[in-house]
């Protein structure tokens, strides 16, 4: 049950940096650390006591495994959370370089 | 499993230096201890191949910070202390937030299987069959592509479609000239 709470306890940090901070840079930190946290729940759901990695070595042997599943979903999520993280740090670049702050409240001249 | 409650103590502690940190920098490399950690995590809940993608996207992840906040600014000029009439609206939502997630999030937990003992409903019939029918050993490759082929197929487009947005807004040609001169 710890675990699990740790990484609410993580989405929510990330959240708040969502919410909260007005600097670009750590908001896309903030959404990291969303994905961190949900990735790491699904590996925790997955988890059996004593069991080995899903990778058979022996054949015809029965093997106590963990739940491959969260883990296939999880491998291609992580490598989608660095290119929508690329895709933030370029959007960042390119606002930096019009604007000459990351600070969301100075970036004004976004309207019309 | 001592390590493994280190290990998320270590990670929280890294996420909130990486959130209130003034450098920016060290924000990002706080971040990537949050990574590494996760990385390590990984490995302990018996996923060495989530923790091997983790580890290789978390150096690039860093890097991608590095190089942006090196070609930008070091300083977060937006962290203060005190308190503006600007930050109560978020924050009163997020409060209001933070209690309805708690409140969904406590039944929530005590719907899940206990930590260690998961239900394994669908990947019963994978661990039974996934040898013979795909013929990989690894049994999380067997599932990415082949039995939910079709997800991974899903997954590769919008990769390619974040790659192709990435591509397109660092590139250096275009009207960047003459539409930075309007609003300078």
């Amino acid at each position: 049950m710890v675990p699990f709470i740790a990484c609410l306890l993580l989405f929510l940090l990330g959240l708040y940096a969502i919410v909260l901070k007005r600097n670009i840079i750590k908001i896309i930190i903030g959404f990291s650390l969303m994905e961190y946290a949900v990735n790491l729940l699904f590996a925790f759901i997955g988890f059996k006591q004593g069991a080995i990695a899903p990778i058979i070595t022996r054949l015809g042997m029965t093997q106590d495994f963990v739940d491959p599943l969260p883990q296939a979903l999880v491998l291609t999520s992580i490598v989608i959370g660095l290119a929508t993280t690329a895709l933030m740090l370029a959007f960042a670049m390119r606002i930096y370089e019009k604007y000459h702050t990351f600070d969301i409240t100075e970036i004004r001249r976004l309207r019309g | 499993m001592i390590e493994l409650y280190v290990l998320l103590v270590a990670m929280l502690a890294a996420a909130v230096v990486a959130i209130e940190i003034k450098d920016l920098l060290a924000a990002a490399v706080s971040m990537g201890m949050v990574g590494f950690s996760v990385a390590i995590l990984f490995i302990l809940v018996q996923a060495p191949d989530l923790a091997i993608v983790q580890i290789v996207v978390e150096i690039l992840a860093v890097v991608f910070f590095a190089a942006v906040i090196l070609r930008t600014t070091h300083d977060d000029s937006t962290v203060q202390l005190r308190i503006t009439s600007r930050m109560i609206l978020p924050a009163v939502l997020y409060g209001i937030f933070v209690l309805m997630f708690v409140a969904v999030m406590t039944s929530v937990l005590r719907e899940l299987p206990v930590f260690g003992s998961p239900l394994m409903r669908v990947a019963g019939n994978y661990l039974a069959v996934g040898l013979n029918q795909s013929g990989a050993a690894n049994l999380v490759t067997a599932i990415v592509l082949d039995f939910r082929a079709y997800d991974t197929i899903g997954e590769a487009v919008v990769l390619f479609t974040a790659v192709v947005g990435v591509l397109t807004i660092v590139r250096q040609i275009g009207r960047k000239a003459d539409a930075g001169e309007e609003h300078a």
